[in-house]
């Protein structure tokens, strides 16, 4: 399957499984939404389970905290996560916060996707990774899978989790794993071992890593579409780092991250947001703390220089191969 | 020649009662009670349009019940309804002063708008999900599950308090009394009750939801964001704007009140709407019902704005002698809720000054045996009780994640 698929597949298994499941978002219910996620759901559920809505984020997730608070299970989409702004007060004052301000009267058990990323000349609104800006609200679970397999998975089980999570999808990824060299032809999922997901219900656990490449020189922390940015990185410099691709966001798996970085001694973090005050500053800052004195380098940064997303020049704002080498180059060099 | 542009002037709405002076209350558009028509159920929204610009009134001046949308009479029930307004009444009386003895740090009361919230609770059934502002306290003391002395220990952040002592003072939540849990920011509720009341439909349930919002919250985009979806998906839901003339130190026509209608934002969005007399129970009581009906029935969403006027400060962190003449309550052509229910009932020989006196009298008792049960439980201000420690750290999520368990155990180390 691709991403694509992956994700439909999720939503399918879980409309299927729970009558409380609902989906809806713009263009999401005839039409099977922009990046075709949901092509097929309406038909196969009716139009009270998987529907259109207006073009207002703050309704889309307002009545999601509603629908939630009743008793049902609402997976809503944001159409681009550039556009979740209009959503913020009811993701950051509401739903993260209804089962604290309530003591357990109410809770929100939601699920928001957000399509994510740049690499695909969307510019400034179509390429952001805002994760930062959840990952620092307290009562949000945030969680970017990087390829088919854990995609369906990880969806599962943020829908069954009773806490609301911000799902974001690297739209860069959706139709195959990409490396961050825009020259060559992409490969399709199908050809990737991780494009192969079973059809039926599975769960990949919320807050547990995975070692995507395991190695013994560097430890790389990173996620979605720079996990293959990474991979390719370090076998174009040559070295053996650990790839570890953190997938649960916040709140995360900091045992995994800690054995490596404690097994190598080295850490370069790499995403595609913007680098101040990005979510690289709290792995930066965790590793630091629990893993002084077996560091034997700075811990270096590779992500998105602080401006706005370009669109002319992509491939010098998206951190390339060729910059996170030059990362993991000078990690090694002291 | 071209004519040589005026210079634009930008307008700046304001009230035309400032401290010492009158406020001039023809904006309001009354009708007379008894005036306005009452639609069949069905009506479309476009047909109410009429309605969002009238006033619909039913007690008149000497206290009769007049005109279509007068309830059918039943002196039970309205002396109930005048009881809950007198006990809710009661009850904010006392809070201010614990808040001024210090026993609370903060309070909000609804002083002159006890009408609206106790007779609406009275047209909804169990079931059915009011999602209020800080203002609707009237919901749940109209009821008798909930002990006044519970919400004191929410007032008190006590040993007792339901929210664990997480939240501002007034800041409840009643799941079991159809009661959506306050939030600090304004208007977000507004459209979580049309989420709520589409979760209902989906769910081919009969309960419906009830949203509230004050005149200067609709300003909000979530007011608007809720009557698009209201309409949209033609949410069991009814929308009531408390318009009670002031948000703080603002006068309604800084909300974009100034020569229409809060009623009428429902028009505009295909929602029928009607204008009511909030002062006027059973006005309320007529109205909240008719919308209760339709929305029971599937013909959909009601927008109502209820006009009333705020009598008592925003809140106790408020003064409004600084901003508007300090005798406008009494000038307030709605009158009392209070003494217009009262006049009603005791016209029609169901109400006497002697039972008002001792119903007066069993409700204050009521309300400080109410508190002086709720001060056993202490008190974050009276006697230094704030909740476990880990209660900061539970339910931020389901469970407790590693991040939280370490910090846990770091302030336990550290305070
Ligand atoms: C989003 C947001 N902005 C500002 C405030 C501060 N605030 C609290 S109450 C209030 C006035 C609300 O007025 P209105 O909606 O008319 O309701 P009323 O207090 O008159 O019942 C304001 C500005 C807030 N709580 N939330």
């Amino acid at each position: 399957m691709t991403m694509i698929q992956a994700l439909r597949s999720a939503m399918d298994v879980m409309l299927e499984r729970d009558p409380n499941v609902v989906v809806y978002g713009q263009d999401v219910g005839y039409f099977g939404g922009v990046f075709r996620c949901t092509e097929g759901l309406q038909a196969k559920h009716g139009r009270s389970r998987v529907f259109d809505a207006p073009i207002s984020e703050g309704g889309i997730v307002g009545t999601a905290v509603g629908m939630a608070a009743y008793g049902l299970r609402p997976v809503v989409e944001v159409q681009f996560a550039d556009y979740f702004y209009p959503a913020s007060d009811q993701i950051v004052s509401e739903a993260a916060r209804l089962r604290y301000r309530s003591a357990g009267d109410f809770t929100a058990p939601l699920t928001i996707r957000m399509p994510c990323g740049g690499g695909i000349y969307g510019g400034q609104t179509h390429s952001q990774s805002p994760e930062a800006l959840f990952t620092h609200v307290c009562g949000l679970r945030t969680v970017m899978p990087s390829n088919p397999y854990d995609a369906k998975g990880l969806l599962i089980a943020s829908i069954e989790n009773d806490d609301p999570v911000i799902f974001l999808e690297p739209k860069r990824l959706y139709n195959g794993p990409f490396d961050g060299h825009h020259d060559r032809p992409v490969v399709p999922w199908s050809q990737h071992a991780l494009g192969e997901v079973p059809e039926g219900h599975y769960t990949v656990p919320l807050d547990t890593a995975a070692v995507f490449r395991p190695g013994r020189q560097v430890t790389v922390l990173t996620y979605g579409t720079m996990v293959f940015v990474s991979e390719a990185a370090a076998q174009e410099a040559g070295i053996d780092a650990e790839i570890i691709d953190l997938r649960s966001l916040w709140p995360l798996d900091l045992p995994a991250i800690v054995a490596s970085v404690k097994k190598t001694g080295r850490c370069v973090v790499v995403h595609e947001a913007t680098r101040t005050s990005g979510f690289g500053a709290e792995l930066a800052a965790l590793v630091q703390e629990h893993c002084f004195y077996h560091l034997e380098a700075p811990i270096e940064r590779v992500t998105g220089w602080d401006t706005p997303y370009p669109h002319a020049l992509e491939w010098n704002y998206f951190p390339g191969p060729a910059r996170v080498a030059a990362a993991l180059r000078r990690a090694m060099e002291t | 020649m071209p004519p040589t542009p005026q210079p634009l002037h930008l307008h700046v709405p304001e009230p035309t009662g400032r401290p010492g002076q009158a406020t001039d209350f023809s904006y309001l558009h009354l009708s007379p009670a008894g005036a306005v028509r009452r639609p069949e159920l069905d009506a479309t929204p476009a047909s109410t349009a009429d309605l969002a610009f009238t006033l619909v009134r039913v007690l008149d001046d000497v206290g009769t019940a007049v005109g279509p949308w007068a309830p059918p009479h039943d002196a039970a029930l309205l002396r109930r309804g005048l009881r809950a307004m007198m006990k809710t009444r009661a009850f904010d009386a006392k809070m201010l002063l614990a808040q001024r003895q210090k026993k609370i740090s903060f309070y909000m009361q609804c002083l002159g708008e006890e009408a609206i919230a106790t007779a609406h609770a009275l047209a909804l059934s169990p079931g059915d999900m009011c999602f209020p502002t800080y203002r609707q306290q009237g919901l749940l003391l109209a009821r008798d599950d909930v002990p006044m002395a519970e919400l004191m220990c929410q007032l008190m952040s006590n040993a007792r308090d339901p929210m664990l002592g997480r939240q501002l003072p007034v800041m409840y939540s009643y799941k079991r009394a159809g009661f959506f849990s306050i939030s600090g920011n304004l208007a977000t509720q507004f459209i979580q009750a049309v989420g709520w009341a589409m979760a209902s439909a989906i769910k081919g349930d009969s309960k419906i939801a009830s949203a509230w919002i004050g005149d200067g919250a609709t300003a909000e985009s979530d007011f608007h964001t809720a009557l698009t979806f209201a309409h949209v998906y033609r949410a069991p839901v009814i929308l009531n704007v408390v318009n009670n003339q002031w948000a703080i130190s603002t006068f309604q026509a800084i909300a974009g009140g100034e020569s229409t209608t809060f009623a009428a934002r429902g028009v505009g969005s295909g929602i029928a709407a009607l204008r009511v007399d909030g002062n006027d129970f059973l006005a309320v009581l007529s109205a909240s019902r008719w919308a209760a009906e339709r929305a029971r029935r599937n013909l959909g969403p009601t927008l109502i704005e209820w006009l009333t006027y705020r009598a008592g400060a925003h809140s106790t962190s408020d003064d409004p002698s600084r901003y508007r003449p300090a005798d406008d309550a009494q000038h307030f052509p709605l009158g009392d809720p209070i003494a217009r229910l009262r006049q009603h009932l005791t016209r029609q020989g169901d109400w006497s000054d002697d039972e008002h006196g001792q119903v007066q009298q069993a409700l204050d008792a009521e309300v400080a045996a109410a508190l002086k049960e709720a001060e056993r439980h202490g008190g974050a201000l009276v006697d230094g009780h704030v909740p476990p420690i880990e209660t900061m750290f539970e339910g931020v999520y389901k469970d407790m994640p590693a991040h939280l368990r370490e910090q846990l155990r770091q302030a336990r180390q550290e305070i």
